[in-house]
């Protein structure tokens, strides 16, 4: 079997798989901005950083998915919680987590996706994802690589950049 | 499968963001908002990474490193908030209105 054959086979799983995955994902964004509980919506929370982790899974981008898994499900949604339980959240049904901007907010994102997606469905209409030479099981090694020739300066930026938040942060939350 | 699907469901995730950015009173949701929108972004980077090499992938990972530093920062100053004022109602914290 050519590889253009493996993708044309591949391509009927991967949209039921993404429809199953980015319904979720609707369903979870939207409970993590109307549910009443702190706690619920950080545990939905962790459905949409899951659903965004199997969007680069299908779109080839391993190290990436498993970089989401560990740093996003793994670090930030247990930060989360610890700021909820350090912050005294009432657990359980609170009403007073939304301001009463509501009306605003709802014109606000649906004005801004009928923008965007009225914008899309013109641009990209018809247009096919292309592996273009990406489809490999080097992805890793490739994108390691790149990291470390191309962007070296912009990776110790970074890396700076996180020291600085790390005493940042430290500085800010001490007690003294 | 098609680009549109993924750049859609970004632009979904980011409004749904933006949404809970206005109207959440609760700081830690404010910065859950955040990573929603954060997120849309790195989707879109990756889709439209795919025909154009590996620099997609790459600045993802550099967006997630700085949503990383972004939410330790940014919980530090809502446990400050909530210390000084025994409360995170972001819409109290008004003392810069004129």
């Amino acid at each position: 079997m050519t590889a253009a054959m493996l993708a044309a086979s591949f391509d009927v799983p991967a949209n039921v798989a993404f429809g199953i995955v980015a319904a979720l994902m609707i369903f979870s964004a939207v409970r993590v901005v109307t549910t009443t509980n702190v706690v619920h919506a950080a545990l939905h929370l962790v459905v949409v950083l899951a659903g965004v982790g199997v969007n680069f899974l299908l779109l080839q981008a391993e190290f990436l998915a498993i970089t989401q898994f560990l740093i996003y499900i793994g670090a930030i949604v247990v930060l989360f919680l610890f700021g909820i339980m350090l912050t005294r959240a009432e657990i359980g049904k609170h009403s007073g987590l939304d301001n009463s901007r509501r009306g605003v907010g709802v014109i606000v994102g649906l004005m801004l996706l009928a923008v965007l997606s009225y914008s899309l469905l013109r641009s990209f209409k018809g247009v096919h994802l292309t592996f273009g030479g990406s489809v490999s099981a080097d992805n890793t090694r490739a994108v390691s690589d790149e990291i470390f020739s191309t962007y070296l300066i912009p990776f110790e930026v970074a890396s700076v950049m996180l020291l600085a938040a790390l005493i940042g942060a430290i500085v800010l939350a001490r007690k003294d | 499968m098609l680009l549109n699907q993924f750049l859609l469901l970004a632009a979904v995730l980011f409004c749904v963001g933006v949404y809970g950015v206005i109207v959440r009173r609760n700081g830690v949701l404010v910065l859950m908002s955040i990573e929603l929108i954060l997120n849309a972004v790195n989707i879109n980077l990756v889709a439209f990474g795919t025909s154009a090499g590996l620099a997609g992938q790459v600045f993802a990972l550099f967006v997630i490193t700085v949503a990383a530093a972004e939410v330790g920062v940014g919980l530090a100053i809502v446990l400050l908030i909530y210390r000084n004022r025994r409360s995170i109602d972001l819409d109290e914290l008004s003392e810069l209105k004129g």
